[in-house]
């Protein structure tokens, strides 16, 4: 089956099995390796991309879902000016929090962050960080306890309310 | 040499030197490298516990086109041994034709294909014939060596640490002058690593040289097993860390079996060959923390002080010995705990069973001896009747005392500290009952745990590893970190250059850590043992001094003495070339360690913690909610406090998901919950905030006063939250983990007592 979709901005087209899976068209077909698998199962969200700007388990996306619709990987996420990478909120407050050791949960859960911080209003309570772990709560790490986590998506929170000019 | 800058790059929260990767997706894991023309690998596995192998049969009619099988006979046709060698060369790389299957999902054969589907189809077609033998499944039954699985009584190891008596008789009689004796049983169950990454390697050949590249922790644990399997000398193997997502112990030495697999494929099929295990593969297959059993007696004398600890420990070390001496020993330096006591005896054994082998994973044998002896001392405070905070800080061991195996404590003691932090931080108990936002009641309780942990190896092991590092300015002018500790995500890398730019005067980001590869690095040692910053560390910056010494001396003969480093490296590696200073592991004085009667400075510093946990139970459901931990933690400096604080929470919340929540269930002597729906790790929503009080008593010889932090985390919240369970329903839970079905199974019990209270 022929899927055309847009990825990170780009549209790319392949040929391929429609029960493929999303996350094997991005990592092997498309070679879009930031995407991770780590269950294969829609356990750890490891694989979470955004298809049409929601949250999906990219492991449980058939690729002939995806026909004629949009996807933001990890790759998609930084932006570009002056000729270099310029990190997106979330990204620049996972670095700077600590929110990241081993890694190979940070593109989904910095993904799935993007999208929280688009779509939810988090403030710096208890509350918001509670919702910030119910928010999360599809994608696991091993190696943080989740602590500086939760603190980067809250502080990248604030930082893209400022950007917006909110007092 | 530079002068140390007053804002020099120690103590603070430099990011990670490996964070723009990791945020962004570019860090290339094992998986993620294009290895043009590569195939996938495969791996038949046993389907039974115990048994003898008669034949591996190819199915006659599937077709075998492009498909490579790899059988035990492939190792010795190329002149190998048929050894995963480890401490014992006990276990084989793959069952022979006629050889002793020990555990479900051993390695049998394997196969590679172009594609990962492919090759997962031609494994269905590898058929096994095994007759089967009466399995051992529990210590028990390996203690009773009905059937022999290692020599004559299937026990791998045995420690016995006597302190205070010369045998048992006279140990019995100390105990019996106790006022009251406290014993308990307390088993501990396995435990998953469940690193996000699931294990993987790759490897190819080339002039007849393996190299092979993938997700593990000690490069040269896979480089000396590698030798033995293939036959070859030192140059004959390369081995490099790939980014590693993530190990706890879990890929200390499971990795050595997989770069077996993965190199033999590779050379048979004359290719690259990369061998990625799901998840279901990874949990079954690959080594988890050993279950053990401790009985435990605690004498009393009548004011509280304790008079006699005896401790009886068995492990399952499951199919082969692999690591478990090294497991049983720090679970029996541990055992008897943080605690003032003139008489101890504690025994340890790790035994044989058909469970696939047990191994490594953050604490290392001393969570399973911490949760008892955490018991034991809560249960006498609520037998004295004594808060049980305070009766820890009365018999913590302070300067001047000395361990179960008569280790005099004289520098960087942090006990009283990190007790003294749990003091201030604990705060007024929450209201003991309430009502659930479902309407259903709530109890609560609160927990406290103090433990500590040995930083590096045990006994002599550092001097007999005889770890090295380089510092080196190279030819090009940039400055190179060389060592084989791999950062798994703890930091290593940014540790290192934290460390070297501040003995060479330059911000950390001007140091190149470079990727451990055995072609690159000098032999460290493992990263293992809450060792990298504290041991490998302070090589770094002795190396590191080295070279700005060499640099200076440089610079003094050519006119520009006393200039900082930076001003005169591209000078000097223009005018020298490459300079490279290379130190080895040197022990501190008065470290004594006699590894026959195990006595002495088991370690060459301790880590001191404590730890207050809050519950919260449902009494409906018994489901138990942590609304609160606290960990103090004596590391001695946080080199990076924003690195040190994320491992401790880190293996602080795995500690909790031990002692609550996770569970790794046998049937068989197969894992019957392989996956992550079934073999859960706690979420986003199972945490609770962590709060991490970083308490700093210096080690005088580690790097900045650095000590071990790595395992630490892992020993105590468990034993905390079980406590803080007990104390919310008043029934004694002496167990781990403690699942909701573990408290319902007692309700009749802890209603009666609350009932009561
Ligand atoms: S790989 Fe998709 S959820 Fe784990
Ligand atoms: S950083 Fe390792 S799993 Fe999250």
């Amino acid at each position: 089956m022929k899927v055309s979709l847009e990825v990170n901005g780009a549209a790319r087209a392949v040929d391929v099995d429609p029960w493929r899976r999303l996350l094997d068209v991005l990592r092997e077909d498309l070679r879009l390796t930031g995407t991770k698998e780590g269950c294969g199962e829609g356990e750890c969200g490891a694989c979470t991309v955004l298809l049409d700007g929601a949250p999906v388990n990219a492991c449980l996306v058939a690729a002939g879902q995806c026909h004629g619709r949009k996807v933001t990987t990890v790759e998609g996420l930084a932006g570009h000016a002056d000729g270099g990478a310029v990190l997106h909120e979330v990204q620049a407050a996972l670095l700077a929090c600590g929110g990241a050791q081993c890694g190979i949960c940070t593109p989904g859960i910095a993904v799935c962050a993007s999208w929280i911080v688009d779509a939810e209003p988090i403030g710096a309570d208890a509350g918001a960080r509670a919702r910030v772990r119910e928010l999360l709560a599809g994608n696991i790490c091993r190696c943080t306890g989740y602590q500086l986590i939760v603190d980067a998506v809250v502080e990248a929170a604030q930082a893209r309310r400022a950007g917006e000019g909110e007092p | 040499m530079a002068e140390l800058q007053p804002a020099g790059p120690v103590g603070r929260p430099v990011p990670r030197v490996d964070g723009v990767a990791k945020v962004t997706g570019a860090a290339h894991y094992v998986d993620d490298l294009d290895l043009p023309g590569a195939w996938h690998g495969a791996t038949v596995r046993s389907t039974v516990a115990h048994g003898v192998l008669d034949a591996v049969d190819l199915d006659p009619d599937y077709d075998w086109t492009d498909v490579v099988v790899v059988t035990a006979a492939d190792i010795a046709a190329a002149g190998g041994r048929n050894v995963v060698t480890l401490i014992e060369e006990d276990q084989p790389a793959l069952v022979p034709l006629g050889g002793r299957v020990m555990h479900v999902d051993e390695a049998i054969a394997l196969v590679a294909a172009p594609t990962r589907a492919r090759a997962l189809e031609a494994r269905r077609h590898v058929r096994p014939r095994i007759s089967a033998r009466p399995a051992v499944l529990d210590t028990d039954a390996a203690l009773r060596a009905e059937v022999k699985l290692y020599g004559d009584d299937n026990v791998f190891k045995r420690f016995v640490i006597r302190k205070g008596h010369g045998d048992d008789a006279a140990f019995e009689d100390a105990m019996a002058g106790a006022d009251r004796i406290i014993e308990g049983v307390y088993p501990t169950a396995a435990q998953e690593q469940m690193y996000i990454e699931p294990q993987g390697m790759a490897a190819h050949w080339e002039d007849g040289r393996c190299f092979l590249v993938g997700s593990m922790q000690c490069p040269y644990y896979v480089h000396k097993a590698m030798k033995a399997l293939l036959g070859c000398d030192g140059d004959g193997v390369v081995v490099t860390q790939a980014v590693t997502g993530g190990g706890f112990g879990g890929k200390e030495e499971y990795p050595s079996m997989i770069a077996a697999h993965v190199a033999l494929l590779a050379r048979k099929a004359g290719r690259p060959v990369k061998l990625i295990y799901d998840r279901g593969e990874d949990i079954a297959a690959t080594t988890k923390r050993h279950p053990c059993v401790t009985r435990h007696r605690l004498g009393l004398a009548a004011d509280g002080a304790i008079v006699a600890i005896d401790a009886d420990v068995v492990m399952d070390g499951g199919a082969y010995l692999t690591l478990s001496p090294v497991v049983l020993s720090r679970g029996v330096l541990h055992a008897a705990g943080p605690y003032r006591c003139p008489v101890v005896r504690i025994v340890g054994r790790v035994v044989a069973t058909n469970h696939p082998p047990h191994g490594a994973f953050r604490g290392f044998g001393a969570p399973q001896t911490t949760f008892p002896y955490e018991r034991q001392i809560d249960k006498a405070a609520r037998l004295l009747g004594v808060d049980p905070l305070a009766y820890r800080q009365r018999l913590a061991l302070r300067p001047g005392d000395t361990t179960a195996t008569g280790q005099e404590l004289t520098f960087s003691v942090g006990s009283e500290a990190v007790l003294e932090a749990i003091a201030r931080a604990a705060g007024p108990r929450p209201a003991r009952d309430a009502v659930s936002a479902g309407g259903a009641p709530v109890r609560r309780g609160r927990g406290v745990c103090f433990y500590f942990h040995g930083s590096g190896f045990t006994g002599a092991g550092e001097q007999r590893i005889a770890g090295r590092a380089t510092v080196a300015l190279t030819a090009a002018g940039d400055v190179e970190v060389r060592s084989s500790s791999t950062d798994i995500g703890q930091g290593a890398a940014t540790i290192f250059a934290q460390i070297a730019g501040a003995s060479l005067g330059l911000a950390p980001e001007r140091v190149r850590v470079v990727d451990p590869s055995t072609d690159k690095v000098p032999d460290s040692g493992p990263t293992v043992a809450s060792r990298t910053c504290m041991v490998v560390g302070g090589l770094v910056e002795r190396a590191a001094r080295a070279l700005g010494t060499r640099i200076a001396a440089w610079a003094g003969e050519h006119g520009r003495g006393g200039a900082p480093f930076a001003e005169v490296a591209a000078a000097a590696a223009a005018a020298l070339g490459e300079v490279a200073e290379t130190v080895q592991y040197e022990p501190p004085p008065g470290i004594e360690w006699d590894d026959a009667t195990y006595t002495g400075a088991a370690y060459p510093v301790f880590g001191w913690a404590a730890c207050l946990v809050d519950v919260a139970i449902d009494l409906d459901t018994c489901e138990v909610t942590v609304e609160r931990c606290v960990q103090a933690v004596d590391v001695g400096k946080a080199i990076n406090p924003m690195i040190v604080k994320g491992q401790i929470e880190g293996g602080t919340l795995q500690a909790l998901g031990w002692g609550l929540l996770e569970n790794v269930l046998y049937q068989d002597g197969k894992v019957a919950n392989a996956s992550m729906t079934n073999c859960i790790v706690p979420t986003f929503a199972d945490a609770p905030d962590l709060e991490t009080v970083l308490v700093e008593v210096p080690y005088p010889y580690g790097p900045h006063g650095a000590k071990g932090v790595g395992e630490i985390p892992m020993d105590g919240p468990a034993a905390a939250a079980i406590n803080a369970v007990v104390d919310a329903l008043g029934v004694d839970f002496d167990v781990v983990p403690v699942l909701p079905e573990t408290i319902a199974a007692r309700r009749d019990a802890w209603d009666a007592a609350r009932r009561k209270s």
